[in-house]
């Protein structure tokens, strides 16, 4: 892919695959364009080279609304639910393109996240950041997504809910579906990684399994130093 | 006793119900501004002249119905020609969404650049409210004219004051009561409204949520036209129908949005019933009143008028420039762009 907002290139060249069942993890110093990839993934930029490629199909040129209906879920790193609705509305906003199987797939979501069961009539500007980024998870899988993408999912999640928000990731993945993570925690987010992605200066600098990468040396030293 | 209830009954004669009614036409205009300026994201200075054109296309449908012979009975012919001056004022404003917003909207443009739109689509429907119906004056109003007359009220309370009640001035208020009504539900309770509050609340959430962005505009564009022909016929059949004076109508419409905070649609009803009472009452003639409520010798010599009533359109343009001032975002605090 090679893409930006108008001036000099952000991406320039990166490459990024996900296989359903699976976690990737993509890890990169600041402006290595790793919310820039994903945007241009969810059709918020528009690329001027490269494909976007979903279950075998080019979405490449669908308008962002047209991606979701082809099975792609994004959840950005901020403003990433409705704060004055009640987190039973955000799932219902999740749900507008599968109304047949709305309620099936709310259960699935209050499964996964007890706490928006708990909380469903809450005004969801009210809930904690945990909650709220399990809410803009759920607001995600309510439109029934093949691939999940997930921007910094743990920003302004307390350290000890980490590791839980990590797990729910795993529980999503093994849903079936293929799941991308841009991560600062990069080596919590390794750890449950099948595949990670270096990205620096918009092009892939390292791949490999998540251990790979924690175990290189390289990486190790430049990216994940405060963490390792 | 007598006097204070004097005082009252010429208040509520000549201020608080045309205030009422003024403050419903205004709140009508204001919720369109605040609807596209939530929804679409710019400032549609053609909206006073989307109000003319509303009453403009009820006019014509009207004297048609009066030439037929169709008449509403004691109610003004002109409400049953306003569905199908809605339905063609809402053809208009989606035709010109297709020919002008759209393409820049796809661009992504700056939300100036809609503003300069919408002030061209002000001039074209300036001209074409002129070709329709003229620049004359036209009374609409037909049917009753009142609903208590001044007779009526002294003979059934003995004051000395008159209460006359405008069939028109009733109607205002009871029908931007209930579309108020019907437009907030809506928002809150449909799935449509649902989409369009979280789109107007933050786009691409909405886009990432399946939201499809061509049918909340085209949506926006129906109530809008439904509010601004509301909106514009009621104060034509309260004031009679002149394309000037509608023209004027833009500055306090925007006045009573920003007042009450643009983007928020109870911000706008509060904003309208500030700026009419505000507009109303700097240019009443309060002397009758304190003469009622004063003592003999006390009785105010001059029309106690703060402004007089050439300077009603300051009034607003004042407010709006101290709100803009001291509360950017208005009293009831609008979106935050």
């Amino acid at each position: 892919m090679i893409g930006g907002y108008g001036g000099s290139p952000i991406l320039n060249g990166c490459t990024i695959s996900v296989d359903r069942g699976e976690i990737a993890v993509v890890v990169g110093p600041n402006g290595a364009g790793k919310s820039t990839a994903m945007k241009a993934i969810a059709g918020m930029l528009n690329l001027t080279s490269g494909n976007v490629v979903l279950a075998g199909k080019s979405i490449t040129t669908l308008p962002t609304q047209m991606r979701v209906k082809a099975g792609m879920a994004l959840v950005p790193q901020n403003d990433n639910i409705f704060p004055t609705m009640t987190v039973r509305e955000n799932l219902d906003m999740g749900a507008l393109l599968s109304r047949d199987t709305a309620a099936q797939t709310m259960k699935e979501v209050f499964d996964l996240f007890p706490i928006l069961a708990e909380k469903r009539n809450q005004i969801a500007g009210q809930l904690s950041g945990g909650q709220r980024q399990q809410l803009a998870m759920g607001r995600a899988l309510m439109t029934r997504p093949t691939a999940l993408m997930l921007d910094e999912p743990t920003a302004g999640v307390s350290p000890n809910v980490m590791d839980e928000m990590f797990e729910k990731i795993r529980g999503v993945a093994e849903l079936g579906l293929a799941v991308l993570i841009v991560e600062q925690n990069a080596a919590s987010a390794l750890e449950v990684a099948d595949i990670g992605y270096v990205l620096v200066e918009g092009r892939n600098r390292f791949t490999g399994s998540g251990q790979d990468l924690l175990n290189d040396p390289e990486t190790r030293r430049s990216f994940l130093g405060a963490h390792s | 006793m007598t006097d204070i209830l004097n005082a009252l009954v010429h208040l509520t004669n000549l201020m608080i119900l045309p205030g009422l009614a003024y403050a419903s036409q205004l709140a009508l205009g204001a919720m369109g501004v605040t609807l596209i300026f939530s929804v679409l994201r710019f400032s549609n200075f053609a909206h006073a002249e989307t109000m003319s054109l509303g009453t403009a296309f009820c006019i014509i449908v009207t004297l048609w119905f009066q030439q037929l012979g169709i008449s509403f009975g004691f109610l003004p012919t002109a409400l049953l020609a306003l569905p199908f001056a809605i339905v063609l004022t809402a053809i208009f404003l989606i035709l010109s969404d297709r020919m002008v917003y759209r393409h820049f909207r796809r661009r992504n443009a700056k939300p100036e650049i809609f503003m300069i739109l919408s002030s061209g689509i002000m001039l074209i429907i300036n001209g074409m409210t002129r070709l329709l119906v003229g620049p004359k004056g036209r009374i609409i109003d037909d049917g009753e004219r009142f609903l208590v007359t001044a007779r009526e009220f002294k003979e059934w309370s003995g004051l000395a004051e008159a209460l006359v009640i405008k069939n028109t001035v009733v109607l205002t208020i009871i029908i931007a009561i209930f579309i108020c009504s019907v437009l907030f539900w809506f928002l809150k309770n449909t799935e449509t409204g649902k989409s369009m509050r979280a789109y107007s609340d933050n786009r691409d959430l909405a886009l990432l949520s399946g939201v499809d962005p061509e049918r909340i505009v085209f949506i926006t564009w129906i109530l809008v036209a439904v509010l601004a022909t509301l909106g514009g016929v009621l104060f034509g059949l309260d004031k009679g129908y002149r394309p000037f004076v509608f023209q004027q109508l833009l500055l306090p419409v925007f006045a009573a949005a920003v007042v009450g905070g643009l983007g928020n649609q109870v911000g706008a009803i509060v904003g309208a019933v500030v700026i009419a009472f505000s507009e109303i009452g700097l240019t009443f003639a309060w002397k009758r009143f304190f003469s009622y409520l004063l003592p003999a010798d006390l009785e105010p010599t001059s029309m106690m008028q703060i402004l007089s009533t050439e300077y009603k359109f300051a009034v607003s343009f004042t407010i709006l420039v101290l709100v803009l001032l001291f509360k950017p975002s208005g009293l009831m605090g609008g979106s935050q762009r």
